[in-house]
């Protein structure tokens, strides 16, 4: 039983994880219809600028908590930055191509990211420094659930939360579910649609940054490579849960997080990677739309 | 005037925004070992300088490209010269012939090494060339395509292990099991649309890639499989230097088979179904062809030339492991067909070349080669996206005189 509820906490902390980068992917797809395919990388950089901010500041003698929230902060808005620059550059002048173009700009954009970071860093694994305490009042559970692992949970709930308030209650929040509904009569109703397509990237950008600076400390450390797994993960998730869905996004990364932490516990860690993919292919056959997806009617 | 000035102020803006962009990656670097921060600010200057320019340039060819767009809306000559050029059939032959002749006694003037990275652009020629029945001809975007280039090489490693069986055997098997997994991936993602397409091929190259590390028992995992034999010829024992030029033959066959079967696939009822299916699957559903089946036998021909190809290079190579076909092959074959221009034989070719010699010899470039490809694709896709060669529609002219129309 405590196994399980390892597990179990386990799952739940990954998937969370997967959940904040899926709604990056879910949000930039439910208004231009392209898998960002650099987002993954978003998400590597921010772990990589959180990286170097706690390590400078490590060295001149900052401490603990204090540099994690720093950290944070500047990750995030450093993601947001390469988020908006991301999508000036290369999607906003493929905007009404076919579709095929923007999603191979993707892919090159997603290249171009890792290898500059490689280049301008380094291909070795970095320490990121262990900036999460350990609580006092977690001991008793500490063999099932961590201190990390709670910090996790709680800053992704919170984070979720905000976002959901964002969407459902404020001015921009319904531009853009407008949008999303229909970009050219949000257009008409006087909406700046190029603004909130750039606002879906920051958004989406910030929530890969905190994701990345949660799973560097966790982890403890950092590569130019993890944004590539983990953006492929999450878009699993975003599949998963029914692309397009915010909802359905927070389902998926919880579903994929139990489904491989379950899975490497009770079958095979080594085959990891193929369950994840495995689950993908079975719920793209069985349920195209996904979980909550409502199935979309083509039009001619 | 103000227009000029207009430019300077934005590229002072982008500059600035860039040197913003990238100070904490390019600037600082830590060691958290150690406990020391280096801070290299030149590569400031340089992010200055470069985003001034290139934002420059940028603005430039929007512009021109916004000119271009506009002539060809209005109906204008869009063909450029090298275009004609490449239409007059006496110089294609011509230029085919002495292209030909070139390749055949490339082996016999140049050395084993130069032969070798040869064989290597070849390799890469038959993989853009099937990439591009997948992703240039059909529109399905495969990001898992070296899996199947990965299914060719293993299926004759462990033939030539446990079995012994040759060359020339394996290479229709690798072939044919190529295709197999072709088909076998194909259909449960049939009734997907292109962008779930990518993920799920992705994802099969993943799977591919960790299964054969982790089934040792069949695979013999990460350490790969040594010893494999080279292609026979006629049973006589061959040199290195003389195996080399052997294999080099073999490939520039293939390269050319290749070339024949998709020229003719591309001009057949399938591949211009495949067209057709490119340009609007709704629209070629109501003109009745099978979308099922075209799918399927793009990505099973597409495939087919992946697995081939993979039999010689575990036979080149005579050791294979599951390093040597990572994301990271996909992602080269596919800037290989993007970047030579999708759908366009010759534009592979020259891409395949173009994108394996120049690293190969320029080794201070190699360094950069990813982030360069990285780069060009997403130029291409906005500037040019019909690639280096843009495909040729074939068109008809009625040839007949002008009287007999005004009199029909």
């Amino acid at each position: 039983m405590e196994y399980f509820l390892e597990l179990f906490f386990g799952g739940l902390t990954r998937g969370s994880i997967y959940a904040l980068i899926a709604l990056g992917y879910t949000m930039v797809y439910g208004i231009i219809q392209l898998i960002n395919f650099a987002h993954g990388e978003i998400y590597m950089i921010g772990a990589f600028v959180a990286l170097i901010v706690a390590g400078v500041c490590t060295i001149y003698g900052l401490s603990g908590v204090s540099i994690l929230i720093l950290a944070g902060i500047i990750a995030v808005i450093y993601a947001s930055a390469y988020g908006y620059t991301l999508e000036k550059i290369a999607y906003r002048p493929l905007r009404g191509a076919p579709r095929l173009s923007p999603l191979i700009s993707a892919i090159g954009m997603s290249i171009f990211l890792q290898n500059y970071v490689l280049l301008a860093q380094t291909s070795d694994f970095l320490p990121f420094p262990r900036l999460i305490p350990d609580f006092a009042f977690m001991e008793p559970v500490a063999h099932i659930i961590g201190s990390p692992e709670l910090v996790i949970l709680v800053t992704t709930f919170i984070t979720m939360i905000l976002l959901t308030l964002l969407i459902k209650k404020t001015r921009v929040g319904k531009a853009m579910r407008a949008t999303q509904q229909d970009m050219n009569m949000a257009r008409l109703v006087g909406i700046n649609v190029d603004r909130i397509i750039s606002l879906t990237f920051v958004i989406g950008s910030a929530l890969a940054a905190i994701g990345g600076v949660l799973v560097a400390s966790y982890i403890g450390q950092v590569n130019f490579y993890i944004g590539f797994l983990a953006g492929v993960k999450a878009f699993t998730a975003a599949v998963l849960g029914g692309i397009g869905s915010i909802p359905g996004a927070v389902l998926g990364g919880l579903v994929l997080g139990w489904a491989e932490s379950f899975a490497a516990g009770y079958i095979s860690s080594a085959y990891e990677d193929v369950f994840t993919f495995g689950l993908l292919v079975v719920i793209l056959i069985l349920r195209p739309a996904g979980i909550l997806g409502k199935a979309s009617k083509q039009k001619v | 005037m103000t227009d000029m000035l207009q430019n300077f102020k934005k590229s002072i803006l982008v500059s600035i925004w860039f040197v913003f962009l990238t100070f904490p990656l390019m600037v600082v670097r830590v060691n958290t070992m150690n406990q020391v921060v280096v801070w290299r600010w030149t590569n400031l200057v340089w992010v200055a300088i470069g985003s001034f320019v290139l934002s420059y340039l940028w603005r430039y060819m929007l512009a021109r490209q916004q000119v271009r767009k506009k002539v060809a809306d209005e109906g204008g000559e869009i063909r450029s010269k090298t275009q004609l050029l490449l239409e007059d059939m006496s110089f294609r032959y011509k230029a085919m012939g002495i292209i030909l002749l070139a390749a055949l006694v490339f082996p016999l003037v140049f050395d084993t090494y130069q032969s070798t990275i040869m064989i290597s652009a070849l390799i890469y020629v038959v993989l853009g060339l099937g990439l591009n029945i997948t992703v240039g001809l059909a529109g399905l975007l495969d990001l898992g395509y070296v899996a199947f280039f990965g299914v060719g090489a293993y299926s004759y490693a462990l033939l030539n292990h446990h079995f012994d069986l040759g060359f020339w055997i394996s290479l229709p098997i690798g072939g044919f099991l190529g295709c197999l997994f072709g088909v076998l991936l194909g259909f449960p993602i049939l009734r997907l649309r292109g962008d779930y397409l990518a993920i799920v091929t992705l994802g099969f190259g993943m799977i591919f890639k960790v299964v054969m590390e982790n089934w040792d028992s069949l695979s013999f995992g990460p350490s790969g499989i040594a010893n494999i034999d080279k292609p026979g010829f006629f049973g006589i024992d061959l040199n290195l230097a003389n195996s080399t030029i052997y294999i080099y033959y073999i490939m520039i066959g293939m390269v050319i088979f290749t070339i024949l079967v998709t020229t003719r696939l591309r001009n057949s009822r399938i591949g211009r179904a495949w067209i057709a299916m490119r340009e609007d699957e709704i629209a070629c559903v109501a003109m009745g062809i099978d979308i099922a089946r075209t799918k399927l036998s793009a990505y099973a021909l597409g495939a087919f030339w992946a697995g081939m190809v993979g039999v010689l290079f575990a036979s080149k190579t005579t050791f294979i492991n599951p390093a040597s076909f990572t994301f990271m092959e996909s992602a080269i074959i596919l800037s290989i067909v993007v970047l030579g221009g999708m759908g366009s034989i010759l534009g592979v070719i020259i891409g395949a070349f173009f994108l394996i010699l120049l690293p190969e010899y320029m080794r201070a470039f190699s360094e950069y080669r990813m982030l360069a490809f990285g780069a060009a694709m997403v130029l291409m896709m906005i500037f040019r996206p019909q690639g280096i060669i843009s495909n040729l529609r074939q068109t008809y002219e009625y040839k007949g005189s002008k009287e007999k129309i005004n009199n029909g």
